[in-house]
This record gives C-alpha cells, sequence and structure tokens, in this order.
C-alpha cells in the first residue's frame, strides 16, 4: 500500500508474450493517455520480460511518457510470483497513483496478487475507467478519484467502484472495450531500465508444456458484424447467418445460446463471456438480447435487429427494428443487398 | 482443503434485480452454490478418491450458508467449517481472502481449491489474493483433473488462447474453471445421514422455538447438550468467528476493503431512435438505402 499521492503516474502494464505486444495494452495506452492528461500527471507504461526492449518505442508512439522496463532472462514467461515482486518493487519506488492491467488471463491472475502483495484495491473487469469526485457519507470529498466501473450481478447492474485511502488504484479492464488510438511516431519518451535480481526460488511452477493457436476470426477488426441466435433453430439455418455476412462483407457471429447448440465456433461468440465488439453494423438476428449480449455488443454505431418477438429486449438498443420471421427476412435482405450492387461478394467464403 | 461461497442466482433473475433504494433485491435472487465451486469440490472429492487425503470444505458467509456446506458434505467432503461474524460484512475481495487466508491458516493443508470465479461478483481474485496471503503458489484456471507423484502436482491451465501444463510442489492453490469436471450429484445415503447436521447456533435457535417459555440459561443448557449429541454423531457443522480465527479487525469488512462503492446503477438500455421496418421487400430495401448514405456500408 503506499499513501495518496496527487502527482503519481497513470500506470499500465505492457502485457507481452514472445516479444510481441497484445491488443490490449495498446487499447489501455490509450485510455491510460486520456486519465494521465485530465490529471496532469505523466503515462507509465511497465514493460517485463526477457530481451523486449524494442517494444519500449511502440509504447511512447501509443502515449508512453516512460516506460518502466524490466529485463531477465527469468522474466521470458510470464509467472504470477516473479512478475508480482518486480512489479511491487516498481509500485513501492515510483509510486503510480492508478495502475491498469488489461483482463487477460495473465492480468487476473498477476493483478489480485499485487493487489494482496500491496495491499491495495482492485476492481476486475472494468468496462470503463473515469476520473471523478466522490463525497464520504460523513462529507469528506475526494477529487479526481479513478471510478472503476464495471458489471456485476451477472450484467444487471453497473457498480462504479472507487478506493480513496489506499493507494494505488487499480483496475483490470475487459479486453476489447477501450478504443484504441493511432500511433504517433514522432512521440519521445524515456526508456527507464531496471535492474533485476531474480533467483530460481521466485519461479515455483514449471511450465511443462504450452499450446496457443490464433483466433481463427478477429471479430474486433471486423466492420459489419452478423450475429445469429438461438432463435436461428439449427446449424444448418445458421448458414442464413453466412450467407448474410458474405454478401455484406462482414464476419459472422453469435449469441453464447447459439454456440452451446453447437452453431458455429466458440471465436465467435460476442458478449460478456465472449468478444466485445464496436463495428460500424452489427444485425442481430434471432437474437433475443440478453443482458450478457447486449454487453458485448451495444456500443455498435448502427444495430439492425430482426425477431418475431416484438418485446425482445434486443430492439430496446437497435436502430432498426424488423419484426418478422427470420427465414423470410433474411432472405429479403439479401435480395435488396445484391439489387443494390454487392453481387460481386455473393459467394465467397463459403 | 476446498473454499466455497453461496451466491445468489445471476443467472436466473426472478423480478427486479434492484430494489428502488439501489440494493440488491436478493429475495428476486434464490441462493445456489457457486457453480465453479462444485467443480472445485470434484477436483478435491477426485483428488480424494485417486491419491487419498481428506477434503474439508469452508465457506464464509451468513448463517444460511450452511445449507452451501450440507449440500458439500452429501457430495463427499469429510469436514465442513462456516466462518460467519457480522464484522465479516461490507468486505471485499481484499478483505475476504484475508479472513479466508486466517481461518485456512488453523488446518494442515496440502491443496486449496476455489472456483475460478463466483458469478455475483465475477471477480477472480479472492483465490489469488488467497494463496498470496498464504505464501504459497497458485495456478488459476485449472481445466482438466490434476495428477500428483509425490508432493508434485500437474495440472492444465487455460491461458486464454490455449493451454498451459504446469508442474509445482505442494502446498499449492489451484483456481478451477466449470471446463475441469462434471461434479458428483448429492449421494442418498449422505443426504440421509447429513440432513439433521446444524451449526450450534442453529442448534440453540432450534430449541429455542421449541421451548417458547424456557429461560436463556435453560435454553444454553440445553443447546449445550444437545450439541454434545449431534457431534458425537458427526452432525454439528463447526462455526467460527473473527474472534475464534484471532483475525486483525482493522483488515476486515469495511475497514479492511480498500474498494468502496461510488454508485451502483441498474442496467438502463440506452433508449435510442429506434426505426421500425416493415419486412418487406420495399421496407428492407429503404432500410439499405440509409445504410449505404450513411456510409455504414460501403
Amino acid at each position: 500500500m503506499i499513501d495518496v499521492n496527487r502527482q503519481g503516474e497513470v500506470w499500465v502494464f505492457a502485457e507481452q508474450h514472445g516479444g510481441l505486444l497484445e491488443d490490449t495494452p495498446i487499447e489501455l495506452m490509450s485510455k491510460g493517455r486520456h486519465l494521465a492528461d485530465i490529471l496532469g500527471v505523466g503515462l507509465g507504461a511497465m514493460l517485463l520480460g526477457d530481451n523486449v526492449k524494442g517494444l519500449a518505442k511502440k509504447l511512447i508512439q501509443y502515449g508512453a511518457d516512460k516506460v518502466y522496463l524490466a529485463e531477465h532472462p527469468l522474466l521470458e514467461h510470464y509467472q504470477t510470483n516473479s512478475y508480482t515482486k518486480i512489479i511491487y518493487d516498481l509500485i513501492h519506488k515510483y509510486k503510480p497513483q492508478i495502475v491498469i492491467y488489461g483482463a487477460t488471463a495473465v492480468g487476473r491472475d498477476l493483478g489480485p496478487r499485487i493487489a494482496s502483495v500491496t495491499k491495495a484495491g482492485l476492481t476486475a473487469d472494468c468496462t470503463d475507467l473515469q476520473i471523478g469526485d466522490h463525497k464520504t457519507t460523513d462529507g469528506q470529498m475526494h477529487k479526481n478519484l479513478l471510478f472503476q466501473i464495471r458489471p456485476a450481478f451477472g450484467g444487471n447492474i453497473i457498480a462504479t467502484i472507487i478506493n480513496y485511502d489506499r493507494w494505488p488504484q487499480m483496475a483490470t479492464v475487459r479486453e476489447g472495450v477501450m478504443v484504441m488510438a493511432t500511433p504517433d511516431t514522432a512521440r519521445k519518451g524515456q526508456v527507464i531500465t531496471e535492474k533485476v535480481q531474480l533467483s530460481p526460488q521466485e519461479l515455483p511452477i514449471e511450465i511443462l508444456e504450452e499450446h496457443t493457436r490464433a483466433k481463427k476470426v478477429d471479430l474486433k477488426a471486423a466492420r459489419i458484424i452478423v450475429a445469429g441466435g438461438a432463435g436461428l433453430g439449427s446449424k444448418d439455418n445458421f448458414r442464413l447467418i453466412w450467407d448474410l455476412a458474405n454478401c455484406l462483407g462482414g464476419a459472422p457471429a453469435a449469441t453464447r445460446a447459439a454456440i452451446d447448440l453447437g452453431f458455429i465456433d466458440h471465436d465467435h461468440q460476442v458478449g460478456q463471456t465472449g468478444t466485445t465488439v464496436r463495428p460500424s453494423l452489427y444485425i442481430a438476428v434471432g437474437i433475443s438480447g440478453a443482458i450478457q449480449h447486449q454487453a458485448g455488443m451495444s456500443q455498435s454505431q448502427k444495430i439492425v435487429a430482426i425477431n418475431n418477438d416484438p418485446q425482445a429486449p434486443i430492439f430496446d438498443v437497435a436502430h432498426y427494428k424488423i419484426v418478422g420471421d427470420l427465414n423470410e427476412v433474411v432472405p429479403k435482405m439479401i435480395k435488396a443487398i445484391k439489387e443494390k450492387g454487392f453481387k460481386e461478394a455473393i459467394g465467397e467464403g463459403k | 482443503m476446498v473454499l466455497v461461497k453461496q451466491v445468489p442466482d445471476t443467472k436466473r433473475v426472478t423480478g427486479k434485480a434492484m430494489n428502488d433504494d439501489g440494493t440488491v433485491n436478493r429475495a428476486a435472487l434464490p441462493a445456489i452454490f457457486n457453480p465453479e465451486d462444485l467443480n472445485a469440490l470434484e477436483t478435491a472429492l477426485d483428488i480424494k478418491d485417486r491419491f487419498g487425503g481428506t477434503v474439508t470444505v469452508i465457506t464464509m458467509g451468513l448463517p444460511a450458508a450452511v445449507v452451501t456446506l450440507k449440500d458439500a458434505l452429501y457430495r463427499g467432503a469429510d469436514e465442513v467449517i462456516l466462518v460467519t461474524d457480522a464484522r465479516c460484512a461490507a468486505s471485499d475481495t481484499l478483505a475476504t481472502s484475508y479472513i479466508l487466508s486466517c481461518a485456512v491458516k488453523r488446518i494442515k493443508y496440502d491443496i486449496v481449491l476455489c472456483g475460478r470465479q463466483a458469478i455475483d461478483g465475477d471477480t477472480a481474485q479472492v483465490g489469488p489474493q488467497l494463496a498470496e496471503k498464504l505464501g504459497i503458489p497458485q495456478i488459476t484456471y485449472v481445466e482438466k483433473p490434476v495428477e500428483i507423484e509425490g508432493r508434485t502436482i500437474t495440472a492444465q491451465r487455460n491461458i486464454g488462447n490455449g493451454w498451459q501444463k504446469v508442474n509445482a510442489q505442494l502446498p499449492v492453490l489451484l483456481t478451477v474453471t466449470g471446463e475441469a469436471n462434471v461434479p458428483r450429484v448429492a449421494a442418498a445415503k449422505k443426504m440421509m445421514k447429513y440432513k439433521a447436521a446444524m451449526t450450534p447456533a442453529g442448534v440453540e435457535q432450534k430449541i429455542k422455538a421449541e421451548n417458547p417459555h424456557a429461560s436463556a440459561d435453560e435454553v444454553k443448557e440445553m443447546a449445550v447438550q444437545k450439541c454434545g449429541e449431534m457431534d458425537k454423531k458427526g452432525l454439528l457443522i463447526e462455526q467460527w468467528n473473527l474472534d475464534l480465527l484471532k483475525a486483525d479487525l482493522t483488515w476486515c469488512g469495511r475497514s479492511g476493503s480498500p474498494t468502496k462503492v461510488h454508485r451502483i446503477q441498474s442496467v438502463v438500455l440506452a433508449s435510442k431512435e429506434t426505426k421500425s421496418i416493415e419486412p418487406t421487400d420495399e421496407g428492407l430495401a429503404g432500410m439499405i438505402h440509409e445504410l449505404l448514405e450513411d456510409k455504414i456500408i460501403a
């Protein structure tokens, strides 16, 4: 735990694997830059690994004023205890006021361990971070706190969490919910190289094997997404989603219910337990619109919803409401698109 | 050692999740055994079946959480302990992990198991925080049954875009995901045996209800006697409070919780301007035309 300090920087944990930065820390840099500007302090990135110095430039281009670099052969692979030790030391040395981590498998393993050893607060899985003031019940005013905003109770409520007495203020942030900025290649920043001392005792876990696979689809990058729900009825009928997606040059996606029914692979899932997306166009077909699904798509620029139930909650977030039988509406829609000159895309990617 | 939690069933919200004053309407949310804690319990029972040992289940919660502990007994737990104290209220994950660490330290253990996360908070923080407080390594997101040889445990963990197989020396803390196994169901024989199991506080309450005219001392005396009988039959559930745990109260409840709630809001769906489109060729063509005009599709 460190004392409340208003000059402390905003820090982002720059998660890297095999010398490559994931998308999430880059998204966090953009948000961190925004928070640091409001507070009038610097933005720092913690970069841990073996031979990862080259990534510092990228972090600076995405907004870092300082990159705290910790390199050591024993930091090559993420391990809870070794990373916790380094970050604990960094936090106590430089006293940042805010530290944010991606809510990735690593961030969710590391963040709580650091919170426990520093005796500081941590809010999991935030979907937004803001700066704001808080008045306690006894009338004390705490200015410029980190508002840690997250869904709770299965998405039924939105909670804003703060910590005003024990710092740093820490949060893990969901993947894909912060908008990535464009890099500024002219940006200048400072790389601060830390001395690292680690012994094998700080690596109590032995990694025997590791298998990773690239996601088959990148829903986050798709401009147009056509998503199907349980309302499609069968895997055969889910073909309608592929057809509509193909003729728009979009990506097919699905709700958790449709994935549990085996209509399409898990990589295509949008929602609280899947991917968060914000495409230009989101077409929801046969999706009732559970809160857990809406959490992953309600930020889309335009939403078209097709459902035979006029009361379906999906219509609450839709810009275009089409009440009807999807088996009739989708083919008609494909026809309308074709007539508007999308013929060339038909039949691709099947 | 398995740590479990009784949670409101957030997936089956009946009625309004929130009261008008902004508090959670627990009546609308039936209490259940946190799903992934059942997977943690199953992992423990599987370890016991294949490698030996005993399974102790601890929960921290309201006295009503005894239902969850009885469920654990029905499924095969050897011992169960209820940690309950009004001073635990308003604990965040950090304070909760501190209190649980005080309880766990009272018992000899080799493996501590938790579910990956609880469905009411979905934070997945208590497991790693507890491991830190116990000073033992953690293996999070275990997604397969584990292997143990001597003092070495081998586990497969989910790392988001794949999996990792790791080794560690006991003692260790595991957090277990819903994919790890299919939890066994309650055994009828055990249900018969443990149906009457109760905590000392529960016994006292029952005696009080049955003897409305007895004095406080008489109730106490009867309760002590009854508890002794039940203990002999293995039906007395241990109940621990913060005094017994010798917990430092500054790290419990509200004072031990760095995170505070600033605001709670019911999810109000952004009511945007919604345009109804007729499901006809003309209606749909008009909508496509608008999307083209707005450069939403190109």
